[in-house]
């Protein structure tokens, strides 16, 4: 049987460089970084050394870097920190609909707060652009949130653009990225995009799961969305996770190391991957857009009409192949994914849908295996579908 | 708590000459269900069995445990006391002044004496130890119609027993009084309660469970097991069957019309079931059907499905409506698992309009052209069997 894992979008094996940084500090450095003593003091270095490690990586200062247990708590973090801390003066929220469910339900809570939300559309890529986003924007909007890369398309947005043009009309509000399906994927430089909040996860860049970090541009003020002790600016109080946080570090740098070449390589791996698709299931539906400027290397949707793409993953899934029909925090939901529904796909499309997202690991030898399975089982499920 | 748990029991001391085999079955049941987590003595005596618990900390969970063996009545956590009035007495007040006296209660003493040689009559021990209890408190008042509080008194030759708690049991019959039967489970909610029925009239039972991979997912399977579990902790360990079953859908859908697909499925699934119950030794079959409900629940349908064969097929379920099923799955445990939503993947099996009247001449014709003995034996070659018990 083959061993396949496509699913990186979802989550990614932990390389074994980060394996056994993350085995010493469990072993060895057990400190509270808190205590006095040297104990905590050897933890304390040690989570620092990994600050300046994830620093680096988005090309921002040490001190601007607040560690979270994962992206869902930085984008918590950024979205409702920066919106209460605001809510005298400005209570609107602009957001996308294809955004992450960690995002679009801490915009759901600020609504029962009293915020007013826009959920912007996307066009036919998944992309929003600068003037739909300027199109909502409002003299109290208090905050932009979008995603860099779509996690189940990987469609990129143009941020950067984005955050030029609201900052041009109206320098008060501020932007939020969430950036988890962007770093290890595409460059990153804080210094070079005016934006002022970014989200990251370990676990999607070989690194531990329970660990990721909010970025946050000098001066902007947010409010802690828990009580505790002054861990962390007393954003995120709480001991920190001292083997996660080290395993990040070490995932983040090596990450950023060879980004370029890797990110070319998964790229060609990703068109390689649909040509082996296309070529077996002439009428297989690439979702991803086509145009290599707007999209992320890793992630390829492709839809099979008419087949379920539940079916299609347990089929693969008996081969050796590991892949996924959309987001893996909704897809045990019923019903299709709002990504989907947002580009605007017919039922049967949207329904027969795969996600396939490939990391830094992934291989010539994986793509074909897979191109091969998912020929096999497609043709085989649609005639028995179509009787 | 009292480490000493009396258990009375209902139907099975009215079975005559089978009476003592249906106490030993009881007995074995109880034994098992305490397993060695709650290890004591259990011995029967007079029409009731007693378990003396070795710690009393344990009362609690084997008190839950006993509530889910078939057969009991009531389990009553009871102190064992001399054969004297002065014995009796001393140990109800000692018990109720352990209840909350805090605000005025109404009570009764219910005295049986099986004993005769024992000096009062009953109703002498109700009125002298209900005069005692109302000496030793003034807050109670004795109300012999609806009292909160009911004291037990039963006086038998080598001893007297009182208690104050009655725990009511699930009654039923002993699990494995009743031979053995094969229950076709399915991840919904109707056959994990008609499998309870079953085990409720002491049936033991198998199970089988029908997969489809890749149109049934691992986790629908999971589900399976975890339904399976809970049976497990009414009726004893649970031989699951697990059959392999999409190769025979595969071949319904090539060959055969789609309106009755359902119905083909189900005479399938009939077929391996027999032959696997005679294999077990199982003498009928169980299913959660219930008629009208859906669209392949009509007796048309039922009575085309199961022209397959003459085992008994018992439908506990069959005069129910859904809320009462639903509100059996609740009491049962069964079901928050079942309403899980890793619904089976095979609706592309499902037509849009299965037949509602299919005809036995109609439905034969259709399965003419298969196979149908070689793909049922091969779905019972590769049947894999897992044992699931209470505390997997």
């Amino acid at each position: 049987m083959a061993d396949v894992y496509l699913d990186n979008a979802a989550t990614t094996p932990l390389v074994p460089s980060v394996l056994q940084c993350m085995t010493d500090a469990l072993a060895r450095v057990y400190g509270n970084p808190s205590s006095v003593h040297r104990k905590g003091l050897e933890a304390e270095r040690a989570v620092s050394g990994a600050r300046r490690q994830v620093a680096q990586a988005l090309g921002a200062e040490p001190g601007d870097v607040i560690f979270t247990s994962g992206g869902t708590e930085a984008n918590g973090l950024a979205i409702l920190g920066a919106a209460r801390a605001r809510q005298r003066r400005r209570r609107h929220i602009i957001t996308g609909k294809t955004e992450h469910s960690s995002v679009l339900n801490a915009c759901r809570l600020l609504e029962e707060e009293g915020f007013a939300v826009t959920y912007v559309p996307v066009d036919k890529n998944g992309r929003i652009t600068a003037a739909d986003v300027l199109a909502h924007l409002r003299d109290d909007t208090a905050l932009v949130s979008l995603m860099w890369v779509n996690n189940e398309l990987g469609t990129v947005h143009p941020v950067a653009d984005i955050a030029a043009a609201v900052k041009a009309r109206s320098p008060e509000t501020l932007v939020h990225v969430d950036g988890v399906q962007a770093l290890g994927k595409l460059p990153i430089n804080v210094k070079e995009l005016p934006i002022d909040l970014l989200s990251v996860s370990a676990h999607k860049i070989h690194g531990p799961k329970g660990v990721g970090a909010l970025w946050i541009r000098p001066g902007v003020r947010i409010v802690s969305l828990l009580g505790g002790g002054t861990q962390e600016r007393g954003l995120r109080p709480g001991t920190e996770n001292v083997p996660g946080i080290i395993g990040f570090g070490a995932a983040a740098e090596a990450a950023a190391a060879d980004l370029p070449q890797a990110a070319a390589r998964m790229a060609r791996l990703r068109e390689r991957l649909w040509e082996g698709i296309q070529a077996r299931v002439p009428w297989a539906v690439r979702n991803t857009p086509a145009d290599p400027d707007l999209c992320a290397p890793h992630i390829l949707n492709v839809s099979f009409p008419g087949l379920k793409g539940e079916v299609l993953v347990h089929s693969l899934a008996e081969a050796g192949i590991y892949v996924s029909t959309g987001s893996a925090c909704s897809s045990r939901r019923t019903g299709h994914s709002h990504v989907l529904t947002a580009l605007g796909l017919a039922d049967d499309v949207a329904g027969g849908a795969l996600r396939l997202s490939l990391s830094r690991l992934t291989t010539e030898e994986d793509v074909d295996t897979a191109a091969a399975h998912i020929g096999t089982v497609a043709v085989e499920l649609a005639e028995l579908v179509r009787g | 708590m009292e480490p000493l748990l009396l258990i009375r029991y209902g139907e099975i001391g009215l079975k005559g000459k089978n009476r003592h085999l249906f106490e030993e079955q009881l007995a074995r049941n109880v034994r098992a269900a305490l397993g060695d987590a709650w290890p004591g003595r259990v011995w029967r005596a007079y029409g009731r069995l007693f378990v003396q618990l070795e710690d009393p900390a344990h009362v609690p969970a084997a008190l839950e445990r006993l509530q889910r063996v078939f057969g009991i009545v009531a389990v009553s956590p009871a102190r064992p006391v001399a054969l004297t009035i002065e014995a009796i007495g001393d140990a109800a007040v000692e018990m109720v002044s352990a209840q909350d006296l805090s605000r005025p209660r109404t009570f009764r003493v219910q005295a049986r004496r099986p004993n005769k040689k024992f000096p009062l009559t009953s109703q002498e021990i109700n009125e002298r130890i209900g005069g005692r209890l109302l000496r030793a408190f003034p807050q109670l008042k004795v109300d012999l119609t609806n009292p909160e509080l009911v004291v037990s008194v039963e006086v038998r030759e080598q001893g007297a027993y009182v208690y104050l708690d009655q725990v009511p049991g699930p009654g039923g019959l002993p699990v494995g009084v009743s031979s053995q039967a094969l229950l076709l489970l399915s991840g919904g909610i109707d056959s994990p309660v008609a499998g309870w029925m079953a085990l409720k009239r002491g049936i033991r039972l198998h199970a089988i469970h029908y997969h489809s991979p890749p149109f049934t997912s691992e986790r629908s399977l999971d589900k399976v097991k975890d339904l399976a579990r809970v049976l497990a902790q009414w009726g004893g360990p649970l031989p699951l069957h697990v059959v392999r079953f999409t190769e025979i859908q595969k071949e319904l859908r090539r060959q055969t019309p789609p309106a009755l697909m359902i119905t083909l499925m189900r005479r399938f699934m009939l077929r391996i079931a027999v032959q696997k119950a005679q294999e077990v030794g199982a003498l009928a079959l169980v299913t959660g059907e219930s008629v009208g409900q859906v669209a392949s629940q009509t007796l048309e349908n039922m009575a085309v499905i199961n022209a397959v064969t003459t085992m008994p097929i018992l439908r506990p379920l069959v005069g129910f409506d859904k809320q009462e099923i639903v509100e059996r799955a609740e009491a049962i445990g069964t079901y928050p698992i079942s309403i899980l939503p890793y619904e089976d993947c095979c609706t592309i099996f499902v037509p849009e309009h299965p037949a509602t009247r299919p005809q036995l001449a109609e439905v034969e014709a259709a399965e003419a052209p298969l196979d149908v003995e070689g793909l049922a034996q091969e779905a019972l070659a590769g049947i894999e069997t897992v044992t699931i018990t209470a505390d997997d």
